[in-house]
């Protein structure tokens, strides 16, 4: 019957996200629904390039840490010949899991189930009673690899495609705020060696990828902190500041502080210090820049998205990790940057009374994300609108689309990107 | 309550106290909770173990007087929306060792089950919590508490209550 075979049709179809996804709005099944979910997994995080961990987690040869690419287990090492790969937790042979510590220095891994060993490249290296095999060095098989690896400023990046734009292309616009990050360290390097928050959340990862560069929330959400210690991080996100939130394109977005920054004109402001306090940092920073410094030093750090996991806010890094339709992790984490010891505990201190699970800050984000997850649920309206700012939104002199620092400017770049990639068909 | 007289704190009276505090913690009676802390106070949640250095290694929570006060005073507001509505809570404090003397604290160790319920369902916390107390003006005060969770190695959900 004609009925049947278009029901058939019709389940085989894959969703239709050019009206899942309009300019304005995006419908609320794209949280919720398992099968997009698995899409995005097949179209995002297995294929384009998604943050895994930083170089300086593995700083010496042999150095291994655990880390994800969405719900798949990744063995983040540094070979003997200093080159980083990454490695897919599981042994070839059963598929046991291959490496059950968190972190560590090993030039191989043994599985614990049948006793086959690995280099920390992923190669082969024996299996016991090796006879039942026809010899040694008999099987052509290894751990699974990310076939891409690449980093930027330190940041490991792996795509589990074989092919693809690279990661410069990927990065495109963003890569510049990596660079500003950077600089902020005397030594031009920063390093994520402070350990990992966790921080389980019942919600869809998107809603914390819109929420990072989301300047309307702040001075709602977060208006209990702000007004117990009297922080002036809310008023960057007021209807009067001249913040400005950009799409960077490929998903990437930013809060633009610099604006609020420069109009007070006060070397390490954004950092809620005066350079008296950090005095020693500060005259390396001079001593490394010149002239430069003092821009370096006002300006301050990154506010920026990276697509689809890595979110900087200026002092803490976080990583999402979607494991289901519902249900992500948060990692957090608080930057310290090369040469600036004046500034790394301070950067610990301060990141332990914000993020995390605890988090004067996050907890109520998080918070925000579960109460979203239950909303997404109901049944009308069904769409998320997304139109904020969309009339006075402007191309600004890099060609980048801006508006004010409470638009929802980035919310729709995502989107955009986010359509792109799952509506692409190679 | 009776004044605390003596050199050393007996078990009994241990009990009596780290019994109030979880009270204060789970009925969110925070005046009389931040009353409990002397001015040197310390909070501490580890994440992961507790070898690590908690001025250069990220914590769950790691508060010293003055956070408290601010960690209190923003949960006062409530606009904290992780804890508004508040979570109910219960917790079972067993296995009350004295564990010796730190100068003039005593140093005590428990192990705690708890139970948080909040409208998206019941979370269960447990682990081993250390204190050190130390008897001002004729009462016993919290100078320090450590909490190691059972799970601190793991993604934990929020954590916006007392623990």
């Amino acid at each position: 019957m004609t009925a049947t075979v278009d029901e058939t049709d019709a389940s085989n179809a894959r969703p239709d996200y050019s009206k899942l996804i309009q300019p304005d709005r995006v419908h609320g099944s794209l949280y919720t629904d398992q099968e997009i979910f698995q899409e995005e997994l097949e179209r995002i995080w297995y294929r384009t390039w998604v943050y895994v961990g930083h170089a300086s987690e593995v700083p010496e040869p042999n150095d291994y840490v655990r880390k994800s690419i969405g719900p798949q287990d990744v063995v983040m090492t540094r070979g003997r010949d200093g080159e980083v790969h990454l490695l897919l937790n599981r042994c070839a042979h059963r598929a046991n899991l291959v490496c059950e510590d968190a972190k560590g220095n090993s030039s191989s891994f043994r599985c614990p189930y049948h006793g086959w060993t690995y280099r920390n490249t992923g190669e082969l290296l024996g299996y016991p009673y090796n006879k039942g095999y026809g010899g040694k060095n008999k099987l052509d098989l290894g751990m699974g690899r990310v076939p891409r690896v690449a980093s930027y400023q330190g940041f490991v990046f792996g795509s589990l495609a074989e092919e693809g734009p690279t990661l410069l292309e990927h990065l495109g616009e963003a890569a510049g705020e990596l660079d500003r990050l950077a600089r902020l360290s005397p030594e031009g390097e920063v390093e994520m060696s402070a350990g990992w928050l966790q921080h389980r959340t019942r919600a869809n990862w998107k809603l914390l990828a819109e929420n990072e560069t989301d300047g309307y929330h702040p001075q709602f959400v977060h208006s209990s902190i702000f007004s117990v210690t009297g922080s002036p991080i809310g008023a960057l996100y007021s209807d009067q500041s001249t913040a400005v939130t950009r799409d960077l394109g490929n998903g990437h977005s930013e809060n633009d502080l610099r604006p609020e920054f420069r109009r007070f004109g006060k070397p390490m402001r954004w950092f809620g210090t005066t350079e008296t306090r950090v005095p020693n940092y500060v005259a390396k920073m001079r001593e490394q820049h010149g002239e430069a410094a003092e821009d370096i030093l006002v300006e301050g750090a990154p506010h920026v998205m990276i697509f689809p996991n890595l979110f900087i806010a200026e002092i803490q890094a976080f990583v999402i990790q979607p494991l289901s339709a519902d249900e992500c992790i948060q990692h957090s984490t608080a930057i310290q940057l090369k040469g600036g010891e004046e500034l790394n505990k301070r950067m610990v201190s301060q990141s332990i009374g914000s993020v995390g699970p605890a988090g004067m800050l996050l907890a109520d984000d998080t918070e925000m994300y579960e109460r979203n997850q239950c909303g997404v649920g109901m049944l009308r309206p069904e769409w998320l609108d997304v139109r904020r700012g969309m009339h006075r939104e402007e191309i600004d002199e890099r060609g980048l689309r801006i508006g004010t620092a409470t638009d929802e400017t980035a919310i729709r770049g995502f989107w955009s990107h986010y359509r792109s990639l799952m509506e692409d068909d190679k | 309550m009776t004044a605390v007289t003596g050199e050393t704190l007996d078990l009994r009276q241990v009990e009596q106290f780290v019994f109030r505090e979880a009270r204060y913690a789970d009925e969110h009676d925070y005046d009389s909770w931040e009353a409990l802390w002397t001015d040197d106070a310390l909070y501490w949640v580890p994440a992961g173990d507790d070898a690590t250095d908690p001025t250069t290694q990220v914590s769950v929570i790691y508060d010293n007087r003055s956070r408290i006060s601010t960690r209190l005073n923003q949960l006062r507001t409530g606009k904290r929306y992780a804890q508004s509505p508040p979570s109910n809570l219960r917790r079972v404090i067993s296995n009350v060792e004295l564990l010796g003397t730190e100068g003039e604290d005593t140093v005590v160790g428990s192990n705690f089950v708890l139970a948080e319920s909040r409208t998206r369902g019941i979370e269960i916390w447990s682990g081993r919590t250390t204190y050190r107390l130390r008897v001002v003006e004729g009462e016993i005060r919290l100078a320090y508490k450590k909490v190691l969770l059972v799970n601190s190695d793991q993604p934990l959900p929020t954590l916006a209550f007392l623990i």
